[in-house]
């Protein structure tokens, strides 16, 4: 049971769970206190200032110096929170946040599959030896992957709840969106933006590899690869 | 509680010659240009749409509580819905996007705008009427097509629209990828239609508040329900245009053959989802404005005493008027968008919390000191605090877009969006129905069957939307049809169960509140003028106020929250009264600043 | 007062009900149209004469690709050996999987099936591939697979559909209304999946089996253009005439694709 309420987000799997977890986890502290108080001071002057016989409300119409404290008060909170947060999303989103070393690969999303092209032994996307897999993404741990993200019809949107990233894929554009996984094992790719009847089953394996095993599972795949 | 609510008022008043209404009844109640009409006809609508809406609701939880066991009574469905009993993934489609359409244009939004900005702006101002009585009437008999067409979508081949209230783009315009042509048409068709009737009703409130207040009620008297409603017809006459804009633009996609968001042909699906949220922010503060209105003028009669920092609830509205203009993109975080602008919509988005937050400790200012009187309408308003609080403070967690990005389109969105509106908006709907009852039906709603639903509502509802944060923060997805089929869902399985169970019981505890509405409606006990003992002008009329309102113009002397004040003997003192004693009286002053 | 503006309410609601019942009359016009077609107007004539044939390949057969159904066990279960997308059946030099039909010369009167036709989806493929309908004939489509299918019709000419059956065991019916060879059929939930039907205004085709063998039957005497079509490799036609009771013979030869 505790795991169903609880405030604690599931282990991660990429170097974004660093960056993003501390952001949630400070907001939660930050809104925890502000919920308990409000909510404590609404429940205290609700029985103290219960009505009673004989008795009156004070008379009073507001008064400047609050207005003053809760209005400063709550702005600077906000932009020290934004403040905060802006440092991650300009790694995890930025233009300049993607890696150099980062092995490109490129997925299209359609009703309803990921359909991931790998570069295949060069390394390199757009040459010959580039193979594609549908439903299958496989990565090499503890290195960057950059993704080509685009759409055959529909929006669809990349969401790996293990690496905390997530990126709509949108028909017509070629969005870039990267992650470093840092386990070795098997996550689930969803898709997060309504795009059909398929919507709920639009789900891929991610498979992170060692990077050995990665290379021997690309040999593999050179000739023997199935059409999607 | 039971002497508040059916004590008589201490000022009585002359309410001048008897007003003989001979007006035919299909002018009178049917095509009438009665404001106060016009709002009972809206909020019949609007409930009907409410329950509508919620039926939806009802279906989408069957299946994700238990995903592939037949829906009770499915089997009586098309087999485009269901197929030997089970929803078919098509239904609960467009029963998603029914859901949100229903309830956001045409529960919520007219429940709130049209029925008490309709309702309350001349019976508050002091003025008989709207300024423009037959638009006004227009506005209704517009929105009532509108409604009648949305839910024509349901009876034609390929059923409903079912690409998310929000309709993006190209999923929306391209039949193809749907199997739903006339039912995506449907919905453009009728928010069009409706954004017609949402037009005609805001810029008659803005006329009227701006032209039609009584002597003596100048800007700074205005209730808070009134300020909001203002500024919200404001964001309305801004907003549905653009609404109305790319609707257009995506009817053009579905039936001409234009290509505005469709990229095969050089289209841009972003555009549709620029031009949704510049609509669609502004329109969240439009369901939720009116609401922190109401709330406030309840609170302040519950609590028998003066709001607390009326100067900068009033500065607040119009904050977040003006704020909610620059924070669309909040919803676009992941959409590809540029991402410096993710940074600069964050800040924006941050900083419009601050407003919010002021109207919270300002709530908690006016009860503090208080005598508080629970009467119902006062527990959902202070229901409505406690319940917006959660939902403003879980909005911080996606306005910080690193976070945003996990949990984007998640159920915790969900959570977050059903804490304002169902939380914030819909508990204020329930306060205000309750509080204006007596006045529009001149009896009193049962007090007893009041709390019942109060207290049932409050449990329910939290057990429904609270554990979808959890959900969210687990990465469940929305507008999923199974959730099984993700093995990192199938272990929250148990608490998708929970939220079913809690949301039927929610369901079956607004029937009570139905129940309540429409037995009151015959039964009830005969409401007097005043049943709560407040200020405004509205209640110096009898329930119900007859056609054009006041025999005499009123004059007014003072804002609506005097309560307890040492003027007075009573702890109230309403706004048209001269002061008590002579000494010291205020003069009239004339209307206008 | 209070009394009529119930009667306000009333009214009110009366008009949504009338709305609601014009739309449930659509509804069920759309349902049933099959069903007109069915019993509308007399049957078009038929005779006893038979047009049957082979296909015949010649070249290299291509082999067919390899599906990849490691994501949904439940379809790949089905298989023993590595399933393959059956875009070439070919057997000792006959194809399979060709439509042959009477393109021109067929009577003109108004042709109703008695029967529905059928396709399943099972393990992942459907069954059959390649498959004709009358106009307004019924098609049954099967779920056998316990996993969602999507079945979207991509047609020209008729009005196209989308629609889903998330398990095992579920059937939907669905027709077209206007002649058109082919309406492709695919599943986008499986982006391997796809079939063509052939809709006529009469009930003169057939579909080759694996041995390429193929009749069409009942025709009435006279003098047909027949054409034959491959999803890869186009259509070809041939002209025959037949009496009453004959049987008549044409083979169609579709060559290879040059590698």
């Amino acid at each position: 049971m505790d795991k169903f309420l609880s405030w604690m987000l599931p282990p991660g799997a990429s170097t974004f769970v660093g960056d993003i977890d501390w952001i949630y986890y400070l907001i939660l502290a930050v809104t925890g206190v502000a919920f308990v108080l409000v909510e404590v001071a609404l429940v205290v002057f609700l029985i103290r200032y219960r009505k009673r016989p004989g008795r009156k409300a004070t008379y009073i119409h507001g008064s400047n110096r609050a207005e003053v404290i809760w209005t400063s008060v709550t702005a600077v909170v906000v932009v020290i929170i934004g403040l905060l947060s802006a440092p991650a999303w300009n790694k995890i989103k930025g233009r300049e946040g993607v890696p150099p070393n980062a092995m490109p690969i490129g997925i299209e999303a359609k009703q309803f599959e990921w359909n991931v092209t790998y570069p295949g032994p060069d390394g390199k996307l757009g040459t010959k030896d580039d193979f594609t897999i549908r439903g299958q993404l496989h990565v090499p741990v503890d290195r960057p992957t950059v993704a080509m993200l685009t759409s055959q019809d529909a929006i669809h949107s990349f969401f790996v709840p293990s690496f905390r990233i997530k990126q709509d894929a949108v028909p017509g554009m070629h969005i870039r969106v990267w992650f470093q996984p840092t386990k070795v094992g098997e996550y689930e790719l969803g898709c997060a933006e309504l795009c059909g009847l398929g919507h709920y089953r639009m789900r891929a394996i991610v498979t992170v590899h060692t990077q050995a095993d990665y290379d021997r599972w690309v040999a593999e795949q050179g000739h023997s690869v199935a059409q999607r | 509680m039971a002497t508040t609510a059916t004590g008589t008022s201490a000022y009585t008043y002359d309410h001048g010659p008897a007003h003989v209404d001979d007006r035919p009844f299909i002018r009178k109640y049917i095509f009438s240009t009665d404001h106060k009409i016009i709002g009972i006809q809206f909020l019949l609508m609007s409930l009907t749409f409410l329950l509508l809406g919620g039926t939806l609701a009802m279906v989408m939880r069957w299946q994700l509580g238990f995903p592939g066991k037949p829906l009770p009574g499915g089997t009586l469905l098309p087999e485009t819905y269901t197929n030997n009993g089970v929803v078919l993934p098509e239904f609960y489609n467009s029963a998603v996007t029914m859901h949100g359409t229903f309830m956001v244009f045409f529960a919520i939004m007219p429940l709130l705008v049209g029925v008490f900005g309709n309702y309350l702006i001349p019976l508050k101002i002091g003025a008989p009427d709207m300024a423009f009585p037959r638009i006004n009437m227009a506005s209704f008999w517009t929105a009532v097509p509108a409604g009648l067409l949305m839910l024509a979508g349901f009876f034609v081949e390929g059923g409903s629209a079912a690409a998310g209230w929000t309709s993006y783009a190209p999923l929306s315009a391209r039949s193809d990828l749907t199997g739903v042509h006339l039912g995506q048409i449907f919905w453009c068709l009728s928010l069009i239609i409706l954004g017609l009737s949402s037009i005609m009703g805001s810029f008659n409130y803005i006329t009227t508040v701006i032209n039609m207040r009584a002597p003596g009620m100048n800007w700074f008297r205005l209730p808070l329900s009134i300020w909001a409603l203002f500024v919200t017809a404001c964001l309305v006459l801004l907003a549905i245009p653009v609404l109305s804009g790319a609707a257009i633009l995506l009817l053009f996609d579905q039936t001409i053959g234009t290509h505005f968001f469709d990229p095969q042909a050089g289209g841009q699906p972003l555009l549709w989802q620029h031009l949704f949220w510049f609509f669609g922010h502004p329109e969240v503060y439009i369901l939720i404005l009116p609401a922190m209105g109401m709330a406030s003028d309840i609170i302040a009669n519950g609590a028998r005493k003066p709001i607390f920092g009326y100067t900068s609830m009033v500065l607040a509205i119009i904050a977040i008027g003006f704020l909610g203009w620059g924070v669309w993109g909040h919803h676009m975080f992941q959409s590809g968008m540029n991402p410096t602008l993710g940074t600069t919509f964050m800040i924006s988005t941050l900083l419009i919390s601050v407003p919010s937050a002021i109207k919270t400790f300002n709530w908690l200012g006016t009860i503090w000191q208080g005598n508080i009187t629970f009467h119902v309408p006062m527990l959902h308003a202070l229901a409505f605090v406690s319940m917006f609080v959660i939902g403003g403070l879980s909005g911080v967690f996606m306005a910080a877009s690193p976070f945003d990005i996990y949990i984007h389109d998640t159920y915790f969105i969900v959570a977050h969006l059903h804490y304002v509106l169902f939380g914030g908006s819909l508990f204020a709907i329930f306060a205000a129905v309750t509080y204006w009852y007596p006045k529009m039906f001149g009896r009193m709603m049962s007090p007893f069957w009041g709390r019942v639903h109060f207290w049932l509502t409050l449990v329910f509802y939290n057990c429904t939307f609270f554990p979808m944060h959890q959900l969210g923060l687990h990465g469940h997805m929305r507008r999923i049809y199974d959730p099984t089929q993700y093995a990192f869902l199938r272990e929250m399985q148990p608490v998708n169960q929970f939220i079913s169970i809690s949301a039927f019981c929610l369901f079956a505890t607004q029937l009570i509140f139905a129940a309540n509405f429409i037995g009151s409606w015959f039964k009830g006990e005969k409401a007097p003028d005043n049943p709560w003992l407040d200020n405004g002008l509205e209640w110096t009329l009898p329930s119900p106020p007859p056609h054009g309102n006041f025999a005499t113009v009123p004059t007014v002397y003072r804002g609506p929250y005097e309560y307890s004040s040492p003027h007075s003997d009573l702890d109230y003192l309403p706004q048209n009264v001269p002061m008590p004693g002579g000494a010291g009286a205020p003069h009239p002053q004339p209307a206008g600043d | 007062m209070r009394r009529m503006m119930l009667g306000a309410a009333v009214l009110a609601v009366g008009v949504w009900g009338c709305g609601g019942s014009k739309g449930d009359a659509s509804n069920g016009s759309t349902g049933g149209s099959s069903a007109v077609a069915q019993s509308g107007g007399a049957a078009g004539p038929t005779g006893n004469a038979t047009v049957s044939g082979v296909i015949h390949f010649t070249g290299a057969a291509p082999s067919n690709p390899k599906i990849d159904m490691s994501q949904e066990s439940a379809c790949q279960s089905k298989y023993t050996t590595p399933p393959t997308d059956p875009q070439y059946v070919v057997k000792d030099a006959k194809l399979g999987n060709v439509f042959v039909y009477v393109d021109s010369g067929a009577p003109s009167g108004k042709y109703t099936a008695s029967a529905p036709t059928e396709i399943d989806q099972s393990g992942c493929l459907y069954h059959p591939r390649v498959f004709g309908a009358v106009v307004g004939q019924d098609i049954i489509i099967k779920n056998d697979d316990n996993v969602l299918h999507n079945i979207k019709a991509i047609p020209k000419v008729n009005r196209g559909f989308n629609i889903s059956q998330p398990s095992a065991g579920m059937t939907s019916k669905r027709s077209f209304s206007s002649p058109e060879v082919m309406v492709p059929l695919e599943c986008n939930v499986h982006g391997w999946m796809h079939a063509y039907v052939g809709v006529l205004p009469h009930p003169f085709f057939a579909t080759s089996d694996s041995t390429g063998a193929f009749a069409i039957k009942n025709l009435p005497a006279g003098t047909y253009t027949i054409k034959a079509w491959h999803e890869k490799l186009g259509t070809q036609q041939q002209t025959v005439t037949v009496g009453a009771g004959e049987t008549k013979t044409i083979d169609f030869t579709f060559s290879g694709p040059k590698a």
